[in-house]
């Protein structure tokens, strides 16, 4: 099943990407071909087999529940976009 | 001075032949003397490193030793370091000075490295041409009109023009091995876990792992002695005792058994290439290896998995670069929905989007168990054809890339074409384990990379074999005409 435009702003819009208009029938283009690359993979059988997340098959490790690290929300912030008063400025979302 | 490799520069600096901050100075001279026809650099840290340079200076002043005190290196722009620009070669990350050190970059400097710079990347390590960097392609040092390889593409030309006797790198489907290769270096991918990913910029957390490019074997066990060991702020790293990867060096190849997988010498490799691969076959067999043919044969179902769990863990860790805590944002958003897609939209390049829609696509209702789930079941099948295999035979052999260095430009319209250059590096990381690539010789003037496989946690073994090959050969020593 081979992606049409609606389907390529969908996907977009749930990654919260914007696209210019002049890129979409290209990127609808490519994302068929990597596509089909992938597809190749239905032709597998993979019957009985279990997925493979980790390589070494480790799982999470857990620590002792105590405080390790210190405030640095100084430091931090002073890389962000707009902040003021220890916040981080974005739009106004609730009218 | 620009020629001495890591072991010479540490032998100079033990008998006082040369200060680090002499070496410093020369090296930085020589960077902003060539480096503009390579442009392997995004920052150059020169206060940086001559501070670290003299504090070098100053401790063998005062008895210390230690192979790597005093020695120039770069770092590839994703291993996050304080108060310098950490860009991933993407605009995205516009502005961003790190708030600290990634581990690898801490310990390397602990063991008294001089940073001379950040080096150009692929965008957020997604290439294999070093071309989708937002500060520009990156020149081969061998041939000005061709790709370095990628994503590694900055620290391999810098290293290959002797702007740098070694640098920092990642891999994540080949990015230090396939670079290596087109550039006539030594690099090693460690086992999934060795190498702490703390503060190295995520791409595809379940592959990623850093390693070191050097012009000979031995750098890179000096590089990744540093550099390995268990790191509690890693979730995925391994604890496990370091190797002494330069004791490993001087094994002798006697009884070494070789493998040599037949799905890596079919259709599709540069018949020059394969020759290549065979002589260094013959030469290992007069050291001592015996080979025999294996098979490896889910190989050919490794790409499309890799372009499922790539994307998708990708999509899932880019996902924070949102135009809100740190990096670049949109002009005047008219609301939240707006900065976060058009920051995002303006701030990725074409490869970077691209990926992150894969991923998204291929994690999205309905498409898990197709695609994701799927993946993850032929990455079994593909670890476990390495456990078969390695029940016979001590390595793997074979050639790193399919063909050689591409121009510049070549395949820049065809990502499918440009994935399938890495088909013999994608596997080992699928499976976890360590993957080398050393210099096997040349091609109408262009290097040619072979690659070594070991099982798990056997990187010693791979600096063991390289290193024994190249005390009887000298193409890792060939130097690019120019630099």
């Amino acid at each position: 099943m081979a992606l049409e435009r609606s389907d390529v702003e969908k996907i977009a819009h749930l990654a919260r990407l914007g696209l210019n208009e002049a890129d979409i029938p290209g990127t609808t283009e490519t994302l068929n071909n990597i596509l089909g690359l992938i597809d190749q993979m239905q032709a597998v059988n993979t019957d009985g087999i279990e997925p493979l997340a980790h390589p070494l098959e480790a799982t999470q490790r857990l620590r002792a529940d105590k405080v390790t690290e210190r405030n640095q929300r100084e430091a931090y912030q002073a890389i962000a976009p707009a902040v003021e008063n220890g916040l981080y400025l974005v739009p106004k979302v609730i009218e | 001075m620009h020629q001495f490799t890591l072991a010479e520069i540490a032998r100079g600096l033990a008998d006082k032949q040369f200060s680090s901050e002499e070496l410093t100075r020369s090296l930085l001279a020589r960077i902003a003397q060539l480096d503009p026809q390579l442009n392997s650099f995004i920052t150059v840290t020169e206060e940086l490193a001559l501070s670290q340079a003299t504090a070098a200076d100053a401790r063998r002043a005062n008895g210390e030793s230690g192979a790597l005190l005093g020695a120039p290196i770069g770092h590839k722009d994703l291993f996050c370091t304080q108060d310098v620009l950490t860009s991933c070669a993407s605009k995205i990350l516009t502005g961003f000075k790190a708030p600290y050190n990634a581990t690898v970059v801490e310990k390397l400097a602990s063991a008294g490295t001089v940073t001379l710079g950040k080096l150009n990347m692929d965008e957020f390590a997604m290439g294999s041409a070093n071309e989708s960097s937002h500060y520009g392609a990156v020149k081969n040092p061998w041939d000005l009109t061709r790709v370095p390889g990628g994503s590694s593409g900055g620290s391999a030309a810098a290293v290959a023009a002797r702007l740098l006797p070694a640098a920092t790198g990642t891999d994540t489907g080949g990015s230090i091995r396939q670079p290596a290769a087109l550039t006539n270096l030594t690099g090693i991918k460690p086992t999934y876990g060795r190498v702490s990913r703390w503060g190295m910029i995520a791409y595809a957390s379940s592959l990623d792992q850093g390693g070191p490019l050097a012009r000979t074997a031995e750098d890179c066990a000096l590089m990744l002695q540093a550099m390995a060991g268990f790191d509690t702020k890693d979730s995925t790293s391994v604890d496990q005792p370091v190797d002494d990867y330069l004791a490993a060096l001087s094994q002798p190849l006697n009884g070494l058994r070789i493998g040599l997988p037949k799905e890596y010498f079919g259709a599709g490799l540069d018949a020059r290439i394969g020759e290549k691969v065979m002589t260094v076959v013959e030469e290992l067999k007069k050291l001592g290896a015996s080979v025999k043919e294996i098979s490896l044969p889910n190989m050919q179902h490794a790409i499309p998995a890799y372009y499922v769990i790539a994307p998708a863990e990708a999509s899932s860790n880019l996902s924070r670069f949102d135009g809100v805590r740190f990096g670049y944002r949109c002009e005047n958003p008219v609301n939240l929905e707006d900065l976060y897609k058009r920051s995002r939209g303006e701030g990725f390049g074409a490869e970077v989007k691209r990926r992150i829609m894969v991923g998204t696509y291929a994690l999205s209702a309905g498409y898990y168990d197709a695609y994701y789930l799927k993946a993850q079941k032929i990455r079994r099948l593909i670890k476990n054809d390495f456990v078969a295999a390695f029940n016979d035979v001590d390595v793997i052999l074979g050639p790193t890339t399919p063909n050689l260095a591409w121009k510049l430009g070549e395949k820049n319209n065809d990502p499918v074409a440009a994935y399938l250059e890495d088909i013999y590096t994608i596997t080992a990381n699928l499976a976890g384990i360590p993957g080398l690539s050393m210099p096997a010789g040349f091609v109408d003037g262009l290097p040619v990379g072979v690659q070594l496989l070991a099982p798990y946690f056997q990187e010693g073994r791979l600096l063991n074999v390289a290193h024994q090959y190249q005390q009887v050969t000298d193409w890792h020593i060939q130097a690019p005409a120019g630099f």
